[in-house]
């Protein structure tokens, strides 16, 4: 029994350490915050969107893979035609560009780590770099 | 033995359970009612039509195997849907039959299909295109319409936008003034059945300030237009100081209008509110939540709680169902997504009483169940949702759901 409860100690601290650092946790923290304010009317509460017209933030390409093309869609908002796993959307993104770098790190970065999402951060350097291109 | 009877039970639950379809729901409606599944996973079915011999017609908002019309048949007369037509490589919401045509509508463009004495299609794969060149911006862009029995036909054009703004959806963004949208979009055209390849400078604006009507249907006893308009979005998300987020929830109203010829619904100046009853302006537009606005526009017959999404209207005229379902409308909700963080509603059939063109008495829900969910949170976790609603030669209501394919069929049981 004792051992059973270290073998569970060890693996719960391993799950704990394998999180985020406090800093970028705290951030997604943050971002949650800005999640429900600017973003859950139209992605839903579990980032799962609506159908055919608000996209999910579930496991997409759009979500997880090139930083530079999300950053761009939150600071510039998004109205071309997209397509993710066969259905297309149709309700336009409006631009968010009045969060500033950290709002937009936070916000990423939460989104990134959850609904499923196993990604990395984003930092606040990498928005400005991606703001100031224009 | 113990154990004997526990492989037994275990069988035997599978067993029950097995036979029902994951998929099924139990729909709910009033006592002498009852519901069957009569067609099943066509995907994206928005708009059904069923034809005097029982065929039923699909519209689909995205191709199934290339084809965007679907045709079910019972050949052998035994009650069951064994023949499967499919024809029309476009998508789109709006399907329709009368005298001896089928009626169908791309996102842009409007095709007529002529019927044999046997309700066989003449060419399924050259209609005759009666409208085309519709403006089709993505967002609002089904155009789904409804006949007269004069040779016109009335097409929603939607708005591609929320409320007019500067720019579309931006928090802050001021309301256009005058609203440049209302040109060509966010009314309905009337356009004529017989003439080909009508394009705006063909039809005539029939009614304007309608954000977007996916319900439309002729009212024959009083012999009108009746529709049902998508009202607009993010009170309070937008506006948190003039509305709290249960009022953002409740509000504006979804709607369902009687409209004559040259009417004006309001959008996108003002939007209604059926706590107030009165057409309150927009905050895009000076609005603070009380002052009214759109002075010249007409009301609405009905005003429903906020975001339910009206997508289909039928206004009854069989005799199956008890007298008092008679003139009166059917309405399928789609169900909400601007609620949140509130559950979402809808996913049901309302019926309005109605005599001589006017409601009679309070709306009522019809047919509950569709969503397969106590309380909607997640619109992932939806199972159906009603899109279409036709009615049969026999006096049945058809319902289809856009999500699972599903169409069900429900009847009186005298």
């Amino acid at each position: 029994m004792k051992q059973l409860m270290i073998v569970i100690g060890c693996m719960v601290s391993i799950v704990l350490m394998s999180q985020s650092t406090p800093s970028s946790k705290a951030s997604a923290m943050r971002g949650k915050k800005i999640y429900t304010t600017y973003c859950l009317a139209c992605h839903q509460a579990d980032g799962g969107g609506v159908p055919r017209m608000n996209p999910p933030l579930i496991k997409t390409e759009y979500v997880n893979g090139d930083k530079v093309r999300l950053i761009n869609i939150v600071l510039k908002g998004l109205n071309d035609p997209i397509e993710i796993n066969g259905d297309e959307y149709s309700n336009p993104m409006a631009s968010h560009a009045f969060l500033n770098d950290q709002q937009v790190a936070d916000v990423l970065s939460f989104v990134r780590s959850n609904f499923g999402n196993k990604s990395g951060p984003i930092t606040p350097a990498e928005v400005k770099a991606v703001r100031a291109k224009k | 033995m113990q154990k004997i009877l526990c492989s037994f039970l275990a069988l035997s639950l599978l067993v029950c359970c097995s036979a029902q379809s994951p998929e099924s729901v139990a729909i709910k409606t009033p006592a002498g009612f009852s519901t069957v599944v009569v067609g099943k996973d066509f995907g994206r079915v928005r708009h059904i039509a069923i034809n005097s011999n029982g065929d039923i017609y699909m519209k689909l908002e995205k191709l199934l195997k290339g084809k965007g019309i679907i045709r079910l048949r019972d050949k052998n007369k035994d009650g069951v849907m064994d023949d499967t037509l499919a024809f029309g490589n476009y998508i789109g919401s709006g399907i329709a039959l009368k005298n001896g045509y089928l009626y169908a509508s791309s996102n842009s463009e409007v095709f007529r299909y002529a019927l044999d004495a046997q309700q066989n299609l003449v060419s399924p794969d050259q209609p005759e295109r009666i409208v085309t060149k519709l403006i089709d911006k993505r967002q609002h862009a089904n155009k789904t319409f409804a006949l007269d029995n004069a040779g016109n036909i009335y097409v929603n054009i939607g708005a591609p936008s929320n409320v007019c703004q500067e720019l579309d959806r931006q928090k802050g963004s001021k309301g256009m003034s005058p609203c440049s949208i209302l040109d060509s979009a966010a009314g309905i055209w009337q356009f004529k059945v017989d003439k080909l390849n009508q394009t705006y400078a063909d039809g005539i604006r029939y009614a304007t300030g309608i954000r977007n009507s996916m319900g439309l249907d002729w009212n024959d006893e009083v012999n009108e237009l009746y529709i049902t308009i998508h009202g607009r979005d993010m009170l309070f998300q937008d506006f948190p100081a003039m509305y709290n987020q249960k009022q953002g929830a409740e509000l504006p109203s979804e709607t369902l209008y009687r409209v004559k010829k040259g009417d004006d619904c309001g959008w996108p100046y003002a939007h209604w509110d059926h706590f107030q009853n009165k057409k309150i302006l927009n905050p895009e537009y000076g609005g603070d939540g009380k002052k009214e606005g759109a002075p010249n526009a007409i009301s609405p017959l009905v005003g429903f709680p906020g975001h339910l999404a009206p997508n289909a209207l039928l206004i009854y005229t069989g005799d199956q169902f008890p007298a008092r379902y008679k003139n009166g409308a059917f309405i399928a909700f789609h169900g909400s997504w601007n609620r949140s963080p509130e559950p979402q509603e809808g996913f049901y059939i309302v019926f309005v009483p109605m005599k001589n063109g006017l409601p009679t008495g309070k709306w009522e829900v019809f047919a509950d169940g569709f969503s397969g969910l106590e309380k909607v949170n997640n619109l992932g976790a939806v199972k159906h949702r009603p899109c279409g609603l036709a009615q049969g030669a026999d006096g049945s209501l058809y319902v289809s759901d856009d999500n699972k394919g599903y169409i069900w069929k429900i009847k009186y049981n005298q």
